[in-house]
């Protein structure tokens, strides 16, 4: 711990291990950043990177660059921190290390919104949207079944477990009514895929990453003391109430955005707070350091899913689902071994 | 001592959910007591310490907290005054202890004050006070039944209230943990804070509380000096035991024998 006082009565305090992760994680994303902007099927060296980012490119660089490489990193460090933000405030807030959007059944709700666009037409950003309220209303859905009694854990869990086997079959219905062209772009869009994307999916992104990060990181002392228990937490002066619901609003718009602009992408949510928390080994949510991971392990998954296979792209949605199962399959089994499953 | 008390409870209809545990409720706890809530199982003790430490919202009447509706008052600004040490509480993993007694300071704390001179002085003299200071660095899952026990004191210690109120701060422990918890309180209370718990033990309870609420079925069936409270026909009324009194060899306080009901015990071996 390290503790920094002003002589005004100020005083900040860090953990050096949890500030060496944070800079760690945002070299590497940089780093990262660099080699997907300068790979493909026109390469350039970090060198020439730079000199276009900075305005000397040439106008077929200045394209490659500024409209399809950069708007497609930053849709995928925005996504990866968004979701890592959501699932890192769900199981905080749930006590629950399996707790994530998808368990909740909030990507379903933005799956179900999204199909349904797929089904009766519309464009792009119409999709998103659709996607984005699909989202919303999955959470809005969860508040009313659980939220006359207080968004308490347990029980947050079971209903959202509930939505999401109902959406999943109404998507499943869905697919069923799509026509075959349009339903491969459904599959397409349900895998989670950051093909095509640009500013256009960015910027929203950002702008509630903008808004909703300071609001999640001032409100991250009260989430870590909710950690103790509702009475505890209470005891120490946190209005539990109105932190559980401000959070599980935030975690619910972050996921919806998310997912309007790169589709359900399978376990960052839930992986990044666990890798963040053992890189860290800080208890409590890791805030900031789980949204750096997820965004870090989002550029790196659609790295691989570029280059993997020699002339095909995959979608980022495959890399992180099967890198995140094997994850958690290792975890399951390491915490086994060690006698604490 | 003149006036209100500074914690009391007014016409209190507790309940969860559809079941209601008292109606009507009023109690007060004398500033500067060692005050201890008795009764049955189910009696409604623990929901009243709840409601007094406004982690369950009363249905009808008010908890005032300084002539004040305690869930009038800031969130913050009542945890400055008033701790709580709940019957249960979850330790995140690998959190070690002086980082679990090192959050009972923020109530104390913003954004910008995260941590004074003054939350680590408290920190420290909290953790020694409780003698968990030399198991500072380890991780509370690690530790036992007692040591843990003291580990949460210490972070309700922590906030610095005038007002603590535990809730049955000796259950799980074994005799010698309970009577180091409840010297412990004695002495927190001989240093001038008003203390509430509940407890389940009858001769713990008049020998260090000053002031006893004695419960039964959600009403409160006595109060006072339990040396005046604890007799033989209370203990009828509020527990259905047959019982004599007799003084606590040690403190003179009352203690409770119950009546043989039987035979004393002539089996040999052992048991089913």
């Amino acid at each position: 711990m390290s503790v920094l006082r002003t002589p005004g009565g100020l005083s900040l305090r860090w953990r050096r291990r949890s500030t060496v992760v944070v800079t760690g994680c945002a070299l590497a994303a940089l780093l990262l950043g660099l080699t997907a902007v300068g790979g493909g099927d026109y390469p350039m060296s970090p060198a020439d990177v730079l000199r276009t980012l900075t305005g000397g490119g040439s106008p077929a660089e200045e394209f490659i660059v500024g409209e399809l490489r950069l708007p497609r990193l930053v849709t995928a460090l925005a996504v990866g921190a968004a979701l890592a933000l959501a699932g890192a405030v769900v199981q905080s807030l749930l006590r629950n290390p399996l707790g994530s959007p998808d368990v909740l059944g909030l990507t379903q709700g933005a799956a179900t919104g999204a199909l349904i666009v797929v089904v009766l037409g519309g464009g792009t950003l119409v999709l998103a949207g659709a996607a984005t309220a699909g989202g919303l209303a999955a959470g809005l859905l969860i508040a009313a079944v659980t939220g006359r009694r207080g968004l308490a854990g347990p029980r947050v869990v079971l209903v959202g477990i509930g939505v999401a086997a109902i959406l999943t079959g109404v998507n499943g219905w869905l697919l069923t009514r799509a026509q075959l062209m349009d339903a491969a772009r459904a599959v397409l869009w349900l895998t989670g895929s950051l093909d095509g994307r640009g500013w256009a999916q960015a910027l929203p992104l950002l702008g509630v990453l903008a808004v909703l990060t300071p609001v999640l990181l001032g409100y991250g002392r009260a989430l870590s003391m909710t950690e103790f228990g509702d009475e505890a937490a209470i005891a120490a002066g946190v209005p539990v109430r109105r932190v559980r619901r401000a959070l599980l609003g935030a975690a619910v718009l972050l996921a919806s955005v998310a997912a309007a602009a790169a589709g359900p992408v399978s376990f960052v949510a839930l992986t990044a707070p666990h890798l963040a928390r053992r890189l860290t080994r800080a208890p409590g949510p890791n805030l900031l350091a789980s949204a750096l991971v997820g965004a870090v392990l989002l550029v790196a998954a659609d790295l691989v899913a570029q280059r993997a296979v020699e002339g095909r792209h995959l979608p980022v949605g495959v890399v992180t689902g099967v890198l995140g199962g094997m994850y958690l399959v290792w975890l399951l089994a390491a915490q086994r071994r060690a006698g604490r499953s | 001592m003149s006036g209100n008390p500074r914690l009391g409870g007014v016409g209190l209809t507790l309940a969860y959910e559809r079941r209601v545990v008292a109606e009507g409720l009023s109690v007060d706890v004398p500033d500067g007591s060692f005050t201890v809530v008795i009764g049955p199982n189910a009696c409604g003790k623990s929901t009243l310490l709840r409601a007094l430490a406004r982690t369950l919202r009363p249905r009808a009447g008010t908890v005032l907290l300084d002539g004040r509706d305690i869930h009038s008052l800031p969130s913050r600004a009542v945890a400055r005054t008033l701790g709580l040490l709940p019957q249960s509480s979850v330790a995140p993993d690998g959190i070690t202890v002086a980082d679990l007694v090192a959050r009972g300071r923020y109530p104390h704390q913003g954004l910008l004050r995260q941590w004074s001179a003054e939350d680590e002085r408290v920190v420290a003299e909290s953790m020694a006070d409780t003698g968990v200071a030399e198991l500072a660095d380890r991780p509370v899952d690690e530790l036992s039944g007692g040591q843990r026990q003291r580990v949460w004191i210490a972070m309700a210690l922590a906030q610095r209230t005038p007002l603590l109120l535990l809730d049955e701060p000796t259950t799980w422990l074994d005799i010698a943990h309970q009577v180091e918890v409840l010297e412990l309180c004695a002495r927190l209370h001989e240093e001038g804070r008003t203390l509430v718990a509940v407890l389940h033990d009858l001769h713990q309870a008049a020998r260090y509380a000053t002031h006893l609420i004695a419960m039964r079925d959600g009403r409160v069936v006595a109060t006072g000096d339990p040396r005046e409270v604890v007799t033989a026909d209370l203990v009828q009324e509020v527990f259905g035991l047959a019982c004599r009194i007799v003084a606590d060899p040690e403190t003179g306080t009352p203690l409770v024998v119950p009546a043989a009901g039987r035979p004393s015990p002539a089996r040999v071996g052992p048991g089913v």
